[in-house]
């Protein structure tokens, strides 16, 4: 049945493209660097791909502020989870490199240390709910990492009870001392990105963090830069999704690991049809009332539908060269957790 | 599936635009203000459409915003686009049973900056009506370009009703001789849910005055406040005035033509005191 729906939904955005859609596709193949006239979804409206990203980048412009605010809104929360569930899946070791693509806010997470400061301290442009204990990936990666370093160091202690000069010597700090893990995060939307610094700042994390300016489909780095590059909730926003992957693979370390928290397709049926009547009745009124923006709001709800799912997804990732895909769906498939190595 | 619970005018206007209008042509680059492109989506510029369903919870959501926040002003228009259906209907079919009324719906005037003449009217006499108009835009420093859009009124001249509202707001101030401090806001309103009975002027003038202190309650309760529902009661629907082609004429005048007495308290703008 899942089948029919979604032959049914290409018809219709098959029609809804129109005649003149299906002539410059074809035209296309022909002529080379025609990439204004290609045509590609914006929500439900069909656009060209040039106006597809500055139509996405006006929409996160717009819903940059209070974009921490909806994300609780609308998933009550839950959206936390399913970003402990991506740590969790991650497991990063210290010394990890990590690019967070599309990590816009780098919605702070405060490590465990600075969680008490900012609660004397609330920061009132996020309103009346409370900062969240935990935030987005480059946050938490950071301080999985660090509880990950403790852990391993009182592991170290605990084993190295009668140590010999070698062990002695071998533990003293040599300059930097253990390898620091790094995150960079990288986002196209200047807007995101100063939200996100401006949290970092109040929320005192300095160190082992880095905002660039970047286009997914186009990194700003070298090859083999990174153990581990992640997108939450990103990659539907780009406009070629298998160039996103291409560079993805580019930049991984060989044996470094992808991974892509995105909306999916619901498996269950009757969650399906509560979160279709959720999304397109509740979502675009949260935006106006909290954000005054239902258009981009009604965009975001589209743009999930539009998504491929999740063997489609899957395919998309082996075919740009990745191994060992694997998904994992997280809330009945709401949202869908992909995995990926570059090998 | 998703399909059936996707507002189905989204897809047929869609593929309305789609095929009739010419999407790929190169969009000029539009300004963040136009967003919504050259053509629009619904009944009117700005239109969205929205369920049953949606508006009710639109209008709480947008009544507790109000309340927790008395200056987001597009969270007090979106609460009165969604509640004040039948108080414009009502609206409209009064404005069509008055000849001047009937004008304005036909001729639809906007009062913006752009389309005042200031120069001219700050040369008129002082006590016309358009001199005292741009005094209290001077004041109160306010301009009469900042009024939200209508979005959520599924009819296009009830929408154009709505602007007129808005825009008349403003002129109210001048006519009741009400600056836009708390005490002035809700003598306003309180002739406006009298004259118009409108629920979000109705629920401004009930929770307006907790905000006040004990002294302008007082002013309010004994002598504004019943001035105001008696004025608005009694005088002619304000919706009803072409302001536009009368700019000239005497403030005094203006009054008696409809049937507002003078306020009994002098008020202040901020500026002033």
């Amino acid at each position: 049945m899942a089948a029919s729906v979604r032959t049914f939904v290409r018809s219709l955005s098959r029609k809804n493209a129109g005649f003149s859609a299906v002539l410059r596709l074809s035209d296309c193949r022909w002529f080379s660097g025609k990439a204004e006239e290609r045509s590609t979804h914006f929500g439900f409206e069909t656009v060209s791909e040039t106006e597809k990203a500055s139509k996405v980048y006006k929409v996160f412009e717009n819903v940059a502020q209070k974009y921490d605010v909806m994300n609780d809104a609308m998933s009550l929360g839950i959206h936390r989870l399913w970003k402990d569930a991506l740590l969790h899946v991650m497991h990063p070791q210290p010394g990890a490199r990590l690019l967070d693509v599309a990590g816009g806010t780098g919605k702070a997470s405060i490590p465990a240390e600075h969680a008490d400061k900012s609660r004397q301290n609330p920061d009132n442009i996020w309103l009346r709910l409370p900062p969240p204990p935990l935030g987005d990936i480059a946050f938490r990666f950071l301080e999985y990492v660090r509880s990950q370093q403790e852990r391993q160091q009182r592991r170290a202690v605990l084993l190295g009870q009668t140590p010999s000069w070698q062990d002695v010597s071998d533990r003293y700090p040599d300059g930097g001392g253990a390898p620091e893990s790094a995150v960079v995060v990288c986002d196209i939307n200047k807007e995101m990105l100063k939200v996100g610094r401006q949290r970092a700042d109040s929320r005192g994390v300095t160190t082992g963090l880095s905002w660039v300016v970047g286009d997914a489909e186009e990194l700003p780095f070298n090859d083999d830069q990174f153990d581990l590059y992640t997108i939450a909730f990103g990659i539907r926003n780009v406009t070629h999704i298998d160039q996103a992957l291409k560079e993805a693979l580019r930049v991984l370390k060989p044996g470094g690991r992808f991974l892509c928290l995105e909306f999916s397709k619901v498996t269950n049926p009757v969650l399906e049809r509560l979160y279709d009547v959720y999304s397109f009745q509740v979502i675009p009124v949260l935006g106006e009332v909290i954000a005054g923006d239902w258009k981009s709001y009604q965009y975001l709800v589209e743009s999930i539908r539009k998504f491929p799912d999740q063997e489609e997804f899957k395919g998309l990732m082996e075919d740009s060269g990745f191994f060992c895909v694997q998904y994992f769906n997280l809330t009945g498939g709401v949202v869908a957790l992909h995995s990926g190595f570059k090998l | 599936m998703w399909l059936r619970y996707c507002p189905r005018s989204i897809l047929r206007r869609r593929h309305i635009e789609l095929t009739s209008s010419a999407p790929f042509v190169h969009q000029l680059h539009t300004s963040r203000a136009d967003r919504s492109h050259s053509y629009y989506d619904g009944l009117y510029h700005g239109h969205i459409h929205t369920t049953p369903f949606q508006k009710a919870l639109l209008a709480v959501g947008s009544g507790v915003a109000a309340l927790q926040d008395p200056y987001r002003h597009d969270m007090v228009a979106v609460l009165g686009e969604t509640t004040g259906h039948l108080a414009l209907v009502n609206l409209r079919d009064r404005m069509r049973n008055d000849p001047e009324g009937y004008t304005i719906l036909t001729e639809r005037p906007r009062i913006r900056l752009s389309t005042l003449d200031l120069k001219n009217m700050a040369s008129l006499p002082d006590g016309s009506f358009g001199r005292e108009y741009l005094r209290f835009l001077e004041d109160n420093n306010v301009t009469p370009d900042s009024r939200a859009q209508v979005k959520f009124v599924d009819d296009e001249e009830l929408a154009y009703v709505m602007l007129r509202y808005r825009e008349v707001h403003d002129l109210l101030h001048t006519l009741l001789g009400m600056p836009t401090n708390m005490l002035g806001e809700v003598v306003v309103k309180w002739f406006e849910a009298a004259q118009t009975g409108l629920p979000m002027c109705a629920l401004g003038a009930v929770l307006g005055p907790l905000r006040l202190n004990a002294s302008r309650l007082q002013s309010l309760f004994t002598s504004l406040g019943p001035w105001a529902l008696r004025n608005g009661r009694g005088a002619r629907c304000v919706l009803n005035i072409f302001y536009e082609r009368r700019w000239d004429q005497n403030l005094e005048d203006l009054r008696q033509e409809l049937h507002i007495e003078p306020p009994p308290v002098t008020l202040h703008s901020p500026r002033k005191t």
